[in-house]
């Protein structure tokens, strides 16, 4: 049981999520968007997507720094388990906040402004149920075992844990011992991973770094095209429609 | 010096009669999908007006093109890099559904489904965003022919810049439309604006795509044109704008819009430029400048050491006559009568206009004057600051001196012309009183008035070998070379080896564009000859024989004249 928890759900997941992103990329890059819908209701994403997006790039900066980096390479540079701690408490609980609640006034707005509900489809539903619960469950186990009780060190057993799945020696038994608030957060996690490459989340792996250096305008030769009218594509649907409230579309 | 192509346009704004014809075929094209149903790549506005969408031309508020910083160089006016990559999560000055206008159909289904009863069953608007009733309150063109009066007219930032006096008396003055759109700016910022890097200038013609397949849909783009004409598709989550109707351009066929224009107003033809010069120009210190740092980026392609270079830059000897024949280098530098619409947002735009002379015109006659009288107009031109100063917002950022020189060259065109119309003897002096010549004005007057469809639109196809490999003719069989088994026999693109139908079939594109072609370019209605032998027999009576009832013998047949579109 450990073994299929800790030890093939994970590669299982992270095989998909590889592999699905490189197929989509390939059959789908042009449905390979962020899909925003600011342009039906602009007030409330004001406030709601910068304060998701940046806490959630906060979240994640705390990940990588909590399961990527060993305990013994940040005690070497002097930080002491208890400092590290703290920081992690109290960044991580304000990053999760503003990423909770930049998550809620987002669904709230989804749910409520007529043309951005009715332009939310069945995958969208189910991205943000997977979505708002590993948020949801991460912050519990966080809040259960560190703010509430004396503390959890999972830079002790989850962080080794996660690291020995890349070194392609994974030890599930670490994972059995951890309180069970991580391991569900863990496993939906993974479930996320899995579900991503066939979401809107698609456009997290398209953040446009290469803007930064490249110069403001492209040019590019009409030879660039490698030749030929491409194949007709889904994803324009006709002439305009009705659309019907409560209806949802599956957009492939 | 660095040569390269530019397709560009020209609009005579005196033709226009707002008729929208360009604006339905340019929809019917391109955008009559879901997602794009409130998007018009052309529109035609009413000046003064809002425009589309509403109030676009405030800069201050929608934060389009580029501004100069104090190093001299250019950034978009919206933000850096840096500051684009820190708002890229809601952008903080997109333009919402209701600045364009809220798209809606009617529900036509009620009329044929609605129960018996005393009313008559009516077809209520319903938005094409939510699918629940709606309220019409906005259409890209609801202040059309300045409806809705000053209340509306007064919203038109451009109105804002000219002064008070010239503002009360505006609306007593005059009224035009402008046909607009994207500008394929030689210093685009909508591409500079996208963080994907899917916007790009074609390198060889200069039109200005969004790759489909590389747009990631952050918006950046719809806020970098200050001519509000790239847009977002709210169901593919894309961004989309005008193409230059790009596949038609590559087979030298004019756009849909120039196509169908029913004034005739539109011409089409290459630029050639030198693109190293763009940026500086484009960053040039005074905003008046700009009108004249554009044209001075422009090469004259008669000339032996451009024509040098644009062949090293490898541009074909084909399109290098095309650019010699452009009427878009005639009437941008030879006669210069077109003038670039809001260069003062530095994108250097490449959709010129010629402004209109008819409200000059109008007021003459309105006063008792003639109209036409050389003198009365350059008089009334210089009088009425008005309509000058309006058109110097829109052209010159402000500078009424090119637009001054503009009006009065159609001015004295249409006062020399008219003495020839009279059968009065050509008066060189008007001619001169504008720095041109009789024989200059007469051909100033041809383009202007009744050229032709081979000299309005210009249009070198795209190379030869090129196009084939872009259509993707996959006709090209094996056998099929001179003398071979397939060799090319009854149908336009040869056979496949084994019969007509045998082979990759034709794509449709490709069959309709040269099917389209060969008869909008035929001299003729139907085949030669066919024409003078026509006859409407409901208006026989039977007596005698009506010319063209029978065919005529072989050695009557003459040249059929060409028509005139």
């Amino acid at each position: 049981m450990n073994v299929l928890l800790w030890v093939v759900y994970p590669y299982l997941a992270m095989a998909i999520l590889v592999g699905g992103l490189i197929w989509r990329y390939r059959y789908d890059k042009f449905g390979w968007t962020t899909r925003s819908s600011q342009l039906y209701e602009s007030a409330v994403l004001r406030w709601g997507s910068p304060l998701f997006h940046f806490g959630v790039l906060m979240v994640l900066v705390g990940h990588v720094g909590g399961l990527v980096i060993p305990k013994s390479w940040t005690e070497a540079v002097g930080v002491t388990e208890h400092t590290y701690h703290l920081m992690a408490v109290f960044i991580g609980t304000v990053a999760g906040l503003c990423t909770l609640i930049g998550l809620g006034i987002l669904i709230a707005r989804r749910r409520l402004t007529g043309p951005v509900f009715a332009a939310t489809t069945r995958n969208d539903k189910a991205m943000y149920v997977v979505l708002a619960g590993v948020i949801v469950l991460g912050l519990l186990a966080t809040v259960r075992a560190n703010v509430l009780g004396d503390g959890y060190d999972y830079r002790e057993t989850v962080s080794p844990w996660f690291r020995s799945l890349f070194y392609l020696s994974p030890d599930p038994d670490v994972m059995a011992e951890v309180p069970v608030g991580f391991q569900i957060h863990v496993l939906a996690a993974f479930a996320l991973f899995a579900f991503w490459p066939f979401t809107r989340l698609v456009h997290a792996f398209s953040a446009p770094v290469g803007y930064l250096t490249r110069p403001y305008v492209v040019y590019r030769s009409r030879d660039g095209r490698g030749g030929g009218l491409r194949p007709t594509r889904p994803g324009w649907d006709g002439p305009p429609r009705l659309p019907e409230p409560q209806r949802t579309r599956s957009r492939r | 010096m660095r040569v390269m192509a530019q397709m560009a346009m020209v609009m005579n704004l005196d033709k226009c009669i707002g008729c929208h014809t360009c604006s339905v075929t340019c929809k019917q094209a391109w955008t009559n999908r879901s997602g794009v149903e409130y998007v018009w790549f052309n529109n035609v506005e009413t000046r003064p007006g809002q425009g589309y969408p509403r109030t676009y031309e405030n800069q201050e508020r929608w934060q389009g093109g580029w501004v100069r910083t104090r190093s001299g160089k250019l950034k978009p006016r919206s933000g850096g890099r840096l500051k684009k990559m820190f708002s890229i999560f809601a952008n903080p000055k997109l333009p919402s559904m209701q600045d364009y206008y809220e798209p809606w159909t009617y529900d036509y289904e009620h009329l044929l489904t609605a129960p018996a009863g005393d009313d008559i069953p009516v077809a209520r608007p319903k938005s094409l965003l939510t699918g629940k009733d709606t309220k019409i309150t906005w259409s890209a063109n609801w202040d059309d022919s300045l409806a809705g009066g000053n209340e509306i007219a007064a919203g038109d930032p451009v109105l804002a810049k000219v002064s008070d006096q010239v503002k009360q008396e505006f609306e007593k003055t005059f009224m035009f439309f402008l046909p607009r759109i994207c500008e394929h700016c030689l210093n685009p910022s909508c591409a500079a604006s996208c963080p994907s890097g899917a916007i790009y200038k074609r390198a060889e013609d200069g039109i200005v795509l969004v790759d489909q397949d590389r747009c990631r849909g952050w918006r950046m783009c719809v806020t970098g044109c200050p001519y509000k004409k790239v847009y977002f598709n709210h169901r593919t989550g894309k961004a989309e704008k005008c193409t230059f109707c790009f596949p038609r351009i590559e087979i030298g066929q004019p756009t849909i819009c120039s196509e169908t224009c029913v004034g005739r107003l539109r011409y089409l033809g290459l630029m050639l430029y030198d693109a190293d010069k763009v940026a500086e120009a484009a960053a040039i210190e005074n905003e008046d400048d700009l009108y004249h740092a554009q044209r001075s980026v422009f090469l004259d392609p008669h000339d032996p050491a451009v024509i040098a270079a644009a062949r090293e830059a490898g541009i074909a000897d084909d399109w290098i006559d095309a650019a010699q024949r452009s009427p878009i280098w005639d009437l941008i530098m030879k006669y210069e009568v077109a003038l670039p619409l809001h260069p003062e947002y530095r994108t250097m735009p490449m959709v010129w206009y010629i402004p209109p002379l008819s409200p000059v015109v109008d007021v003459l006659r309105e006063t008792g004057h003639d109209g036409e009288e050389a003198g009365n107009l350059f008089g009334a031109i210089d009088a009425l600051r008005i309509p000058v100063e309006y058109l110097a917002e829109l052209f010159t950022a402000g500078d009424p001196e090119p637009v001054r020189g503009v009006l009065n060259r159609l001015a004295a065109m249409r006062s020399y012309q008219r003495r020839i119309n009279l059968g009065e003897k050509p008066d060189e002096s008007i001619a001169s009183a504008v720095g041109m010549t009789g024989d200059e004005m007469d051909e100033m007057y041809r383009l202007l008035a009744i050229a032709k469809y081979e000299r309005r639109y210009v249009i070198p196809a795209a190379h030869a070998e090129d196009a084939h490999r872009l259509e993707k003719i996959a006709t090209e069989c094996s056998l099929d070379y001179e003398g071979g088994p397939g060799m090319g026999g009854g149908g336009p693109y040869g056979q496949g080896p084994f019969g007509e139908s045998s082979g990759t079939p034709v794509p449709v594109q490709v069959e309709t564009f040269h099917m389209l072609r060969n008869r909008q370019t035929a001299d003729n209605f139907t085949d030669a000859g066919d024409e003078p032998r026509r006859v409407n027999l409901l208006n026989w009576d039977g007596k005698g024989t009506p010319p063209g009832l029978f065919p005529p013998r072989p050695e009557e047949t003459e040249h059929v004249e060409g028509t005139d579109r």
